[in-house]
């Protein structure tokens, strides 16, 4: 993703330049050589050969025999793949709301000229330096009932106080979003934190010589300068959503009563080498790469489109 | 997964430069008793002048297969691969990517040794043949604990309705019925078991091999999807994950029964607990004996070497004969296929499957007769349904459905 969005970054800053013939920087331009093929192979290409076979009846091997969009009627008629995408979205909404708004609360506390910033922001960045596997193994030891939260505070006394989000379907959701939130806040915080630094320290001034309360400044001030901050951690937070994988095969395999954490993710890796049906997978991973670009082209309008009005 | 990919990377990498009669067998057994077999085969294999080299996958067939899949349409073919046989290697043996053993089958008469000869079908295509197999297994067991019966104070079930309908006299003792764990093919697996107990030979034989949808839509296997739901009802209450936890909760006495397959006897064995004392097991769930006849077989993916080739097909004459087959099946609780072994050291549980395959009360397994994309929707449906509240009719419904997809 990142690799993409750098690519298209250099073509279109270098388009905007005046034109000084093929020769200007030509060494970088070689440079940039395998890079750009290697997206222009594994990255484009992978994913139009993708799509294309999305269109075919492939079972366990990939060949070119045509069934239009039956894999895709047969997906959406599938109750497991309607109730991954319920799933998703719900998961997707709270981790997003939450994560931002946690995010910035916890880069506004860190901006106070605290005294040990440093430390605080290493403690918080910490888990990301994790994978989601690990994370995910963690917190099922940390939610299990009978080693984590729940035994712990048994031990002390209070016997019968229940916490056991990953075993019943109608919590297991709000279970995986302590972990994701875990894993993730601290990311947000340092990307809201950058943007925070990067405010002029004269519009503090000017702020306070009006009188304005500083959660106001925050409010109407700050939070429309650092758009462009929020627009970027929106769409890096959420496109890490809609590939949310690997949390979730740690936590609870889809789990528990069978369907209650199904993602979409694990329903492409189920059908294309489990279930050995090639097809079916592809029309799955067609639609999540549809949902990542509706989500990465209005990003991609307002970060470099919109540069002429902002 | 990543680990046991670079596991399999590591042993690829250390048996590449080494002599050329090393093979690389991949499989996914990996609890106790399962790599104790393995080591049976291995043993035999190093005595005969070669040398196994192991390439052990953990995370069960669902994690093994698709990185042995990987290995072998990735040009980096292992010299043997484990799988169950029927149509999981199908399309890689349409594909030519499998060794034709068919001159091995010949010179050894497996055409003949094979029992039932339906094994050797399974690894037949267009005449050819692509694999030995080593074992069988059959899921249609019902695992009881007689000491939950003994409390109560009934007689221990002879059969499924038995069960069922001392199933409220274990619950207002505090038991649950039925122990099912959340792993989906377990759901799937008591659904089968269920097929050719309640609906019957003909039905299933009608369905299953002659793919006749109109039975598969008709009464006998509605009163299947009835059982289920039944059935359903009586799982309430087993919060387990894993199918050893669940055979766990009927060692403990916590739980009355469980449909598994008969390497469930290995758990009772481990916990010293005797067969017709302490637990009992009814094949086909006492309705029907009939037991499918799935299990495990060995592919040999092409390679260029000659040399390996010939090691190949020593392997395949010697993981078929009888001395490895009694070794083998001993240690895994597996029934051997060739019915000209004894197994005199076997238990009541194994003597009784025995004498149902001598009897040829035998059906094929659901890998032999569905594609595994037919397998993994049924299984998807029978998680939500046995999971869910799901009607029996519409189950009934979409389980028709699939399988139609499949034909």
């Amino acid at each position: 993703m990142s690799v993409t969005s750098e690519a298209e970054r250099g073509r279109i800053t270098s388009a905007d330049r005046p034109r000084a013939g093929w020769r200007r920087n030509i060494s970088a331009k070689i440079a940039a050589i395998p890079m750009i093929a290697t997206t222009l192979v594994v990255f484009v290409g992978g994913t139009i050969w993708t799509v294309v076979y999305s269109f075919t009846d492939s079972k366990l091997l990939p060949r070119l025999r045509w069934v239009g969009l039956d894999q895709y009627d047969r997906l959406w008629s599938n109750s497991r793949w309607l109730v991954s995408i319920e799933n998703l979205l719900f998961y997707g909404v709270m981790s997003l709301i939450f994560t931002v708004v946690m995010g910035f609360i916890l880069a506004v506390l860190m901006d106070q000229k605290i005294r040990y910033e440093d430390t605080f922001r290493t403690i918080m960045l910490y888990p990301f330096a994790l994978s989601f596997i690990v994370t995910g193994l963690v917190w099922q030891w940390i939610l299990n009932p009978d080693f984590g939260v729940q035994g712990i505070v048994r031990s002390w006394g209070w016997e019968s106080f229940t916490f056991d989000p990953l075993h019943s379907p109608e919590t297991v959701l709000y279970g995986l979003l302590i972990a994701g939130l875990w894993q993730g806040t601290g990311f947000v915080m340092c990307l809201m934190l950058a943007g925070l630094r990067g405010i002029d320290e004269d519009i503090w001034k000017a702020a306070r010589v009006d009188g304005i309360p500083t959660w106001k400044t925050y409010v109407v001030v700050i939070i429309p300068m650092m758009r462009a901050v929020f627009v970027t951690t929106l769409v890096i937070v959420a496109s890490g959503i809609i590939r949310l994988y690997d949390l979730v095969v740690a936590m609870t395999s889809g789990g528990p009563g069978g369907n209650a954490s199904q993602v979409p993710a694990m329903y492409v890796y189920d059908y294309m080498f489990q279930a050995q049906n090639l097809g079916q997978g592809f029309a799955a991973s067609t639609m999540m790469l549809l949902s990542v670009l509706i989500v990465l082209i209005p990003w991609a309008y307002l970060e470099f489109g919109g540069k002429k009005h902002g | 997964m990543k680990l046991t990919r670079l596991t399999a990377v590591l042993c690829a990498s250390v048996a590449m430069p080494a002599m050329a009669t090393e093979l690389e067998v991949t499989h996914w057994w990996t609890s106790g008793g399962e790599a104790a077999a393995v080591a049976e085969l291995a043993k035999a294999f190093d005595a005969s002048g070669d040398k196994w080299v192991d390439g052990a996958i953990a995370g069960g067939g669902g994690t093994a297969r698709p990185i042995m899949i990987s290995r072998i349409t990735g040009g980096d073919p292992m010299g043997a691969t484990q799988f169950n046989h029927g149509q999981q290697a199908l399309e890689l043996v349409e594909a030519g990517l499998m060794l034709d053993l068919t001159d091995v089958a010949e010179a050894n008469n497996w055409k003949e040794i094979v029992f039932p000869p339906s094994l050797l079908d399974a690894c037949t295509v267009d005449g050819r043949i692509y694999c030995a197999p080593v074992n069988i297994h059959s899921p249609e067991w019902l695992w009881l604990s007689n000491k939950v019966y003994e409390d109560i104070g009934i007689p221990v079930p002879t059969n499924w309705d038995e069960f069922v309908a001392s199933a409220p006299q274990v619950r207002e003792a505090g038991k649950i019925p039925l122990a099912l764990g959340d792993q989906p093919w377990q759901s799937n697996l008591a659904f089968g078991a269920m097929q050719i107990a309640v609906a019957g030979l003909d039905a299933w034989k009608a369905v299953n091999v002659d793919k006749n949808m109109d039975v598969a839509a008709g009464p006998e296997y509605a009163k299947v999807f009835a059982a289920a739901a039944s059935a359903r009802e009586l799982a309430k209450g087993s919060n387990v994950q894993d199918w050893n936890q669940a055979t766990n909760l009927v060692i403990t006495d916590q739980a009355a029964g469980q449909i598994m397959g008969d390497w469930a006897q290995g758990e009772f064995q481990v916990a010293q607990e005797v067969a017709g004392t302490d637990y009992t097991c009814l094949p086909g769930l006492g309705l029907n004996e009939y037991i499918s006849t799935g299990g495990d077989a060995f592919y040999f993916p092409k390679v260029d070497d000659p040399e390996k080739e010939a090691a190949q097909k020593r392997l395949a004459a010697l993981l078929v004969t009888p001395e490895v087959q009694v070794a083998f099946n001993l240690k895994k609780g597996s029934l051997p296929i060739r019915g000209d072994v004894d197994l005199a050291a076997a238990n009541d549980c194994m003597k009784k499957g025995l004498e149902i395959l001598a009897g040829g009360n035998i059906v094929p397994s659901g890998d032999m007769v569905w594609s595994a994309d037919v397998q993994k929707q049924a299984e998807d449906l029978m998680v939500e349904f046995w999971k869910s509240d799901m009607a029996p009719e519409e189950a009934h419904t979409k389980w028709v459905e699939i399988l139609k997809s499949g034909l």
